[in-house]
């Protein structure tokens, strides 16, 4: 399985000189199958430069949405195959107990908030409820859960030949633990990302901005690698970066980090364009 | 040993900073938790006591009516909700572990996830004698 970085950024897109590297579109990441299967994980602004990444080949896209907060859904209206005709695009959003997906999305996807309404999208669009548990998708296996993040909110683990990609990109484990990490079993994302082979998990905040955004739904970067050590991930990439971090300050906090801590893991701060193979245990 | 639901992780996170006492159990009956104002109540830390199955904690604490017969399990409000998925309430007499007894005013309530998911049951215990 190919996984590519195509948004990194939380919040709010963050253009500018000092964002070059990190890069400053929202979250959005894609992951293909040994066999071609297309998933696309979150559709923030990053997804728009994924467009140039499909090819005619690929007829059938599944986006699978983690929540609808904007930052992972602003790109949704710009990525280029739903104005094919001759795609098939599953969009997979979690349950809400009020309004079903087309009813959230279209809120976005209507005038005055965007000129072009879901209905009259080109391509073949199906939505779904994703189930929370494990289902097919394609040569993949998607299992879904959720997690700790204000509103209904899902990580992703895709299984592919036994290898695992996990994606938890908006969490917030640490909310109300008096110490983090707790037990294990008391622990958000715990069975999701356990022994993950390349976990992508919010370091939204340093712990100074951290004390200040409790109960927002994001990790401090210690969360982050505290998790990725209790949950045994091989590799860990920082992701969902705070809008307000430059290129300099997200590499000061990198070279804090393998200072601070004895890591058991890769630790890769997430950067728009990084690709990542994780190779098939079959 | 899986890791709990969302909902449960954050309900025993709420609880952890409530004044409140608050028990917690799944869709079993096993007491999944209770806070700190619940050990003062049942007389026990959850630490020491741990989790354990409703067969069990529906007896050690000797739930008793008013002329202090024993109840049944079944007489329980937490048992009640656990069978309806409906709230419940009653008043009841309890002996902790430490051998006092008191009686307790008792609230209980579903705990249904994202989904309808069914996750247990939540009890308020009020201690009738503190207000």
């Amino acid at each position: 399985m190919m996984v590519t970085l195509w948004g990194t950024r939380g919040s709010l897109p963050s253009a500018g000189p000092e964002t070059v590297r990190y890069g400053g579109n929202t979250a959005c990441v894609e992951v293909r199958g040994e066999d071609g299967t297309l998933i696309v994980l979150d559709a923030g602004t990053g997804i728009r430069r994924l467009s140039a990444a499909v090819g005619p080949d690929d007829r059938r896209i599944h986006i699978l949405l983690t929540h609808l907060h904007m930052d992972h859904l602003q790109g949704f209206g710009f990525f280029e195959p739903l104005y094919r005709a001759d795609v098939e695009v599953h969009v997979w959003g979690p349950p809400s107990t009020t309004h079903d997906l087309r009813t959230r999305l279209t809120k976005y996807l209507s005038p005055p908030l965007f000129p072009v309404r879901l209905r009259d999208l080109p391509c073949r669009l199906f939505l779904h409820d994703v189930p929370m548990r494990d289902f097919a998708m394609e040569s993949l296996r998607v299992h879904c859960a959720l997690v700790c993040h204000p509103g209904p909110t899902v990580g992703y683990r895709i299984t592919d030949n036994g290898a695992a990609l996990v994606y938890i990109p908006d969490h917030e484990p640490a909310l109300g633990a008096r110490r983090f990490p707790l037990a294990a079993e008391w622990t958000s994302g715990y069975d999701l990302a356990r022994d993950a082979d390349l976990l992508i998990h919010d370091a939204q905040y340093t712990d100074a901005e951290y004390a200040r955004r409790v109960g927002w739904g994001h990790s401090a970067l210690r969360h982050t690698v505290t998790f990725a050590a209790l949950v045994r991930a091989r590799r860990l990439v920082t992701f969902h970066h705070d809008p307000g971090h430059s290129d300099d300050l997200l590499d000061a906090l990198a070279d804090e980090a393998r200072a601070a801590w004895p890591l058991s893991f890769e630790f890769i701060p997430g950067q728009e364009g990084m690709i990542f193979r994780v190779p098939s245990r079959a | 040993m899986a890791q709990k639901e969302i909902e449960i992780i954050l309900m025993r996170q709420l609880a952890s900073y409530l004044s409140v006492p608050i028990f917690v159990v799944n869709p079993e009956g096993t007491l999944l938790f209770y806070n700190e104002p619940a050990e003062a109540l049942l007389g026990v830390q959850f630490d020491e006591a741990g989790e354990m199955p409703m067969s069990e904690w529906s007896t050690i604490f000797k739930p008793t009516d008013e002329g202090g017969h024993p109840l049944p399990p079944d007489a329980l409000p937490l048992v009640a909700t656990l069978r309806t998925g409906l709230p419940s309430r009653a008043t009841l007499w309890i002996t902790g572990l430490d051998g006092v007894r008191r009686k307790l005013d008792i609230v209980t309530f579903p705990l249904t996830g994202q989904g309808r998911r069914v996750l247990g049951a939540a009890a308020i215990l009020w201690d009738v004698n503190s207000t």
